[in-house]
């Protein structure tokens, strides 16, 4: 599935069931980002399909 | 896995335990931690005029929010945001574009001052010349402003939106660089002695983590996108943070352990600099507090800035 990360402004393809593993393969640390799937947060224990839309907003703002 | 009061899809798993929350459940979780931090640390008293310093960020934002909802009806106390244009170009005015909307919509004056004004260079400017950190340099410069401003306006209080995950930073920099009498003025609320000159700040966000706040602004609406300063990662504050989010993703619960032994320390700590810190020198060139002959921010002016 196709991964949005806002960060970079990139797209990554990565194949997952749980938004857990989304990030381990991804190697993102689950506290620096916030998930958004199909428009809604979800918890790093959420299911994911290709179906869904995912968007990884990070946390991270000041200097 | 649902959530741990209603039953409801969960939408966050709290950073420091097992319990996971739904969007209603996480909101008044959030709110709560905020009114409880003010409440335990008496960071709010009758008359205050309370400045809020703000940037248009999610921290910033939701504080302004939540003080706006948290102090209505209280007629005695008086809110202003104030905001610092260090002259970022595609960061900082992107954010104050934003910021200005949010005052307006929700009924907050808003008072801008910028670097170009104030000092006569933006941050981008400053930076053709300066070769040293960013962050050292605005940070100086920020805070500067911030305590002058305050002053202008005749504030009782200063509220920043300094989170958990900023407050663990700063404990360990200042461990880390054995500058173990800065750390003293942290706290929820700061200060040492009572100073007319230095503004006391409070931080209502203090237990909340940075990434719990991220979540109650996109949960709010206030935002979906949260820009990072493109100077942040050359910080040192920048590499300690990635460090603590390594730990806390090893061994969850690391960064509350920080502040919570810190705030243990903290009374000890306040107790011993309040007895043997030197008397609070005032800048021979602008006659702001400092702690030596010249406020860093003179000597930037001078050395770095007039260049």
């Amino acid at each position: 599935m196709k991964i949005y990360l806002e960060k970079t402004n990139e797209y990554k393809d990565v194949e997952a069931s749980t938004v857990k593993e989304l990030l381990a393969k991804l190697k993102i640390n689950p506290t620096t980002v916030i998930v958004i799937k199909n428009n809604e947060l979800v918890s790093e224990d959420d299911k994911v399909s290709n179906k869904d839309e995912i968007k990884l907003l990070s946390v991270i703002s000041g200097g | 896995m649902v959530c741990k009061n209603c039953q409801e899809r969960p939408v966050i798993k709290l950073t420091n335990s097992n319990i996971y929350l739904c969007k209603n459940c996480f909101i008044k979780y959030f709110e709560k931690k905020v009114k409880k931090t003010i409440s335990d640390y008496k960071l709010i008293e009758k008359n205050d005029n309370i400045i809020i310093a703000t940037s248009g960020g999610k921290d910033s934002t939701s504080l302004l929010y939540l003080l706006k909802k948290i102090l209505k009806g209280r007629k005695d106390i008086k809110i202003i945001a104030i905001a610092i244009d260090e002259g970022i170009h595609n960061y900082r005015d992107k954010s104050l574009e934003f910021l200005k909307i949010f005052c307006q919509e929700h009924e907050v004056e808003l008072k801008i001052f910028s670097y170009k004004e104030e000092f006569g260079k933006s941050l981008d400017e400053i930076l053709k010349t300066y070769k040293g950190i960013p962050c050292s340099i605005c940070g100086v410069l920020r805070r500067y402003l911030l305590n002058k401003k305050s002053k202008e306006l005749k504030a009782t209080k200063l509220a920043t939106g300094h989170n958990l995950d900023d407050e663990a930073q700063s404990i360990v920099m200042n461990y880390f660089k054995n500058n173990i009498k800065i750390s003293a003025r942290l706290g929820p609320i700061t200060g040492i002695k009572k100073d007319e000159k230095f503004i006391p700040r409070i931080k209502p966000l203090y237990f909340l983590t940075e990434k719990e706040v991220t979540a109650y602004a996109f949960l709010k609406g206030f935002m979906d996108k949260f820009n990072e300063c493109p100077n942040s990662p050359y910080s040192y504050r920048g590499q300690i943070r990635d460090m603590l989010n390594d730990f806390e993703a090893k061994y969850p619960g690391t960064k509350h352990s920080i502040i919570m032994s810190f705030l243990e320390l903290l009374p000890v700590l306040k107790e011993n600099y309040r007895n043997n810190l030197h008397a609070i020198n005032y800048c021979v060139s602008c006659s702001e507090p400092c702690s030596q002959k010249e406020c860093k921010t003179c000597k930037y002016i001078k050395t770095v800035i007039k260049l």
